[in-house]
């Protein structure tokens, strides 16, 4: 038994899933094989910015082995309408321009065609044969240089919306919005300590090692299937039909395993092309992307521009804060610059701030969700700022986080009171493990150490919609199915939520994912939202077949089924302790009493519940000489509500720590003058690997979520947050010079160094 | 398109033979021609190890290997290491100890650890991590997967 008094929460059973995974044998998407499958390719922009003057694809007609050619002019052209993904809300036509271009190419890699033919590399040769011609038209990638009057605008008709209204200016600038409690000017001025300073960070993506894929077949009655990864089945329904113009009936969607996510695979880049190719040729098409298209053509996290102004007392207490906030949103409207702005200061308790948002297109891929999205490129800036505060008035700057630290009834500065959180139990923690308590030698190897430390919030999504249906086996096994695409480890974390409830073993629960016609509408895995809400219905469903049970006990004992209690996993008769059976074993019978056992339920939680905090302490060692920053020690600190089962949420943080650490130290997308990205490979565009790291050291705080049955707490974004900033600090501590801009790679550790004498 | 070549190799201990055209890698063929889709292409240019099989006792990117170039190899892949009914002591560590997330990486660590032990049955953890610095995992922060290898070794 575990704490709390849980039998299966709180423990490591072995996932599901897992035996399929370690040997090979499970169906990814781009495993799949169908009876005369056809193999599709994209066409794309070399250019980050031109008008498309002519396509003839003529020639990649005529060439052996080819089935069928695409342009946009074969896709429907809607109206705008936004509709929300999970993640992000996104302009319907923008997506459908985002899957074939449409007028213009608005970043290179622009999808402009698509192909099916008997092979890949058939396929592959007859895009070389489409000939587009391009009228180049000039581009930007910065997101300050696309703010200026006067720089090339993405969008001839796309107007600023400021403040909530939309106003007449033509510009880059999408949106400009604005958060404010309190007055600013008067908590600076009641400050004794004032800082502001400024930060960039450059794009990076969610790399995922699988690439984005989608295998569809249209047939003759119009049904349309596509089989394909993704964090959400009903999503990509929902984009298809909308980008198709079809009845989401007409739909379905097979979500296959998925190789990682992030974010990333929710919005449709093939699925489409591979649709309206299945429909000319009669034939399944299956079509993956190449890695140098996932970085080019798929939706990164954006580059940033932030002002961070925080202002505190002598005693300690911060006062106001303000944030100038501009996000990339790459080629069409939505950066996560709204969520950053809601996650910045959150982690205080700040009675004066503003915060002002601005969301910028730019010639680059359309951005989209990664991990807590908008909230790492914040508490960058905002985390560094409070460590110099911390600094200046001489205290420890976890205990500085406590002392300021948000709880509950703490208005965000976007509005919301924070319920119960465990953001002051998270920091507390941090400040009393082990890790922060060491000491640390300042040299060694000749080269200097230092120690650093950082906070982070999430919201979490505490809503969204999940549907479980059940049935019993005659050996009181139960199958489950969900629409929760498994990303990593969530059908062991719904499965054993559903075995608590009723009492049974983890392994006793069989839990499918399954296609969108087989299960009720089920919201993306994203959000930190699935072992939270899937979860929350698997509760629901474990309550429905403990009703159900009490029935056919009843029954079969021939006893009111009011009088049955349900306790410990045994069902028993109140007024005859001769009558008592676990679930198992009345499962047995049950069918015989009433017909087969089934439960169906779906759920929508209210939204309310806090979100996730974090703090993060690293030890980093730099080489002087080279700017090289290695990690001595790592550990990271979260609540997770409850763990339903640990190591899966251990996993969760320090998968989310090593992301965070190369958004820090290495990652980024380096652009030439053509708006070109110079590095789209994994050996350029260099990710953490095994060695540049030691183990991740992880200590999960348990404050339960109200809103949850069993109080769970979305564990897998905030972990991404602090590191860059955690990891700042630590190089200042080790140099005694502050990086301000992100990637803190070599040249530019090594540059700072030079320039700031460090 | 180019005429096919015969080509005849061991695949986890028996005899397969394939026709391939001369521009397939190794990777295409043993995923669309002979349904081994246990090797997973992340990259296709030998930087994240997803597809990594054993070509006579030599871990290699499958990627960048030709099919024709295994003319005459004896060759492991994922689905030799081990099954369900008889894991590998690798593939038990893996689940053990939560080394996986998504998935999509552990045939290729797992074929990259069974070569590491085949070669060297206790290696350091340090000598673990320079081994799997070719297998990309975006998932799990490589802890887990470290420490499910070190818990593989013979005596561990």
């Amino acid at each position: 038994m575990s704490q709390n008094g849980h039998k299966v929460i709180g423990t490591r059973p072995i996932r599901h899933d897992g035996v399929d995974k370690v040997t090979g044998r499970a169906v990814y998407g781009a495993d799949i094989q169908l009876t005369g499958l056809l193999y599709g390719a994209i066409k794309r922009s070399p250019h980050p910015h031109a008008r498309i003057k002519h396509i003839d694809t003529s020639r990649a007609e005529a060439h052996p082995g080819v089935r069928a050619v695409v342009t946009a002019h074969d896709l429907p052209q809607i109206a705008d309408k936004l509709a929300d993904l999970g993640e992000a809300i996104v302009n319907l036509r923008d997506a459908s321009n985002n899957v074939l271009a449409y007028g213009k190419v608005l970043y290179k890699g622009h999808a402009v065609a698509g192909v099916a033919a008997i092979n890949l590399h058939v396929a592959q040769e007859a895009l070389e044969l489409i000939d587009v011609e391009y009228e180049v038209l000039p581009h930007v990638t910065g997101v300050l240089e696309a703010m200026e009057e006067g720089a090339p605008i993405l969008h001839e008709d796309m107007k600023t919306t400021s403040m909530g209204e939309e106003t007449d200016k033509v510009s880059n600038v999408a949106n400009h919005f604005q958060h404010k409690m309190g007055e600013p000017d008067d908590g600076f001025a009641e400050a004794d300590v004032v800082i502001e300073r400024e930060f960039t960070t450059q794009t990076v993506h969610q790399g995922y090692i699988e690439t984005h894929n989608a295998t569809a077949l249209w047939n003759e009655e119009g049904q349309l299937t596509v089989w394909t990864s993704t964090q959400g089945a009903f999503s990509v329904r929902d984009q298809l039909a909308e980008i198709l113009q079809m009845p989401v009936s007409k739909v379905k969607i097979v979500p296959l395993e998925i190789g990682g996510g992030f974010g990333g695979k929710i919005s449709v880049y093939l699925d489409p092309v591979a649709a309206l190719l299945s429909k000319m040729t009669g034939h399944p098409v299956k079509m993956t992307m190449t890695r140098d298209e996932v970085f080019e053509a798929t939706g990164p996290t954006p580059g940033s521009y932030l002002k961070v102004k925080m202002g505190a007392t002598n005693d300690g207490r911060l006062t106001a804060a303000t944030a100038y906030m501009a996000y990339e949103a790459g080629a069409y409207p939505g950066s996560p610059v709204g969520a950053g702005a809601g996650c910045i200061f959150t982690p205080y308790d700040i009675p004066n701030v503003q915060i002002d948002g601005y969301d910028v297109c730019v010639n680059k891929p359309k951005t989209n969700a990664y991990r807590a999205p908008g909230a790492t490129n914040a508490a960058y800036a905002a985390e560094t700022v409070v460590d110099e505060i911390a600094e200046k008035l001489g205290v420890d700057p976890l205990e500085f986080r406590v002392k300021n630290g948000a709880k509950e009834g703490t208005r965000r500065a976007d509005g919301p009171v924070h319920p119960v959180i465990g953001c002051i139990e998270t920091t507390e923690a941090a400040l009393n493990c082990e890790h922060y308590r060491s000491s640390l030698e300042k040299t060694a190897n000749g080269k200097v150490r230092g120690r650093g430390v950082a906070s982070g919030y999430w919201f979490n999504f505490n809503g969204g919609r999940s549907a479980i249906s059940v049935s019993i086996n005659p050996d009181g096994t139960i199958n489950m199915l969900e629409g929760s695409t498994d990303i990593g480890g969530s059908r062991a974390s719904i499965a054993m939520q559903l075995a608590e409830t009723i009492g049974l073993e983890a392994t006793d629960i069989k839990p499918y994912v399954v296609d969108t016609d087989s299960i009720g509408y089920t919201d993306v895995t994203g959000g930190s939202r699935t072992t939270f809400g899937t979860g929350y219905a698997a509760h629901a469903t474990g309550q429905a077949l403990i009703r159900e049970i009490k029935e056919r006990a009843s029954k079969l004992w021939d006893v009111p089924a009011n009088a049955i209690d349900f306790a410990d996993g045994v069902f028993s008769y109140r007024d005859d302790e001769e009558k008592r059976s676990t679930f198992k074993e009345l499962a047995s019978q049950a069918g015989d009493a009433g017909g087969p056992v089934v439960a169906q339920v779906s759920t929508q939680p209210d939204g309310s519940g806090g979100g996730a905090f974090a703090t993060h302490v690293v030890d980093v060692e730099v080489d002087r000489e080279t700017g090289k920053v290695d990690i001595l020690r790592y550990t990271a600190v979260q609540d997770a509500g409850t763990a339903i089962h640990p190591s899966y949420v251990e996993g969760q943080m320090q998968g989310g720590v090593v992301q965070g650490i190369g958004w820090g130290l290495n990652e980024e997308y380096i652009y030439n003058d053509e708006g070109s990205m110079t590095n789209a490979s994994f050996l350029d565009y260099r990710m953490p690997t095994t060695l540049d790291l030691p183990m991740i050291e992880t200590i999960i705080v348990e404050v339960p979520n109200e809103s949850h049955p069993y109080g769970v707490r979305g564990v897998g974004e905030v972990p991404i947050v602090p590191p860059p900033a955690a990891l700042a600090n630590a190089i200042y501590d080790a140099t005694g010079v502050r990086l301000r801009d992100l990637p803190m790679s070599p040249p530019r550790v090594q540059q700072a160094l030079a320039e700031n004498g460090g | 398109m180019s005429k096919k070549v015969h080509v005849q190799t061991t695949i986890n201990g028996e005899a397969v033979d394939f026709l391939c055209e001369p521009r397939n890698s190794l990777l295409e063929v043993l995923r669309d021609d002979l349904d081994l889709t246990g090797a997973k292409e992340g990259c296709n240019n030998g930087n994240c190890g997803a597809c990594n099989v054993i070509m006579d006792g030599r871990l290699v990117n499958s990627c960048c290997v030709l099919g024709v170039e295994a003319d005459g190899c004896e060759i492991t892949t994922i689905e030799g290491i081990g099954s369900a009914a008889n894991l590998h002591p690798l593939q038990q560590k893996f689940l053990e100890h939560a080394a996986l997330q998504c998935g999509i990486c552990t045939p290729g660590f797992i074929v990259s650890a069974k070569a590491l032990l085949d070669e060297n049955p206790n290696p350091t953890e340090d000598e673990v991590r320079y081994w799997l610095a070719g297998n990309l995992c975006r998932c799990t922060g490589y802890d887990k997967i470290v420490r499910a290898v070190l818990d593989a070794r013979n005596g561990a």
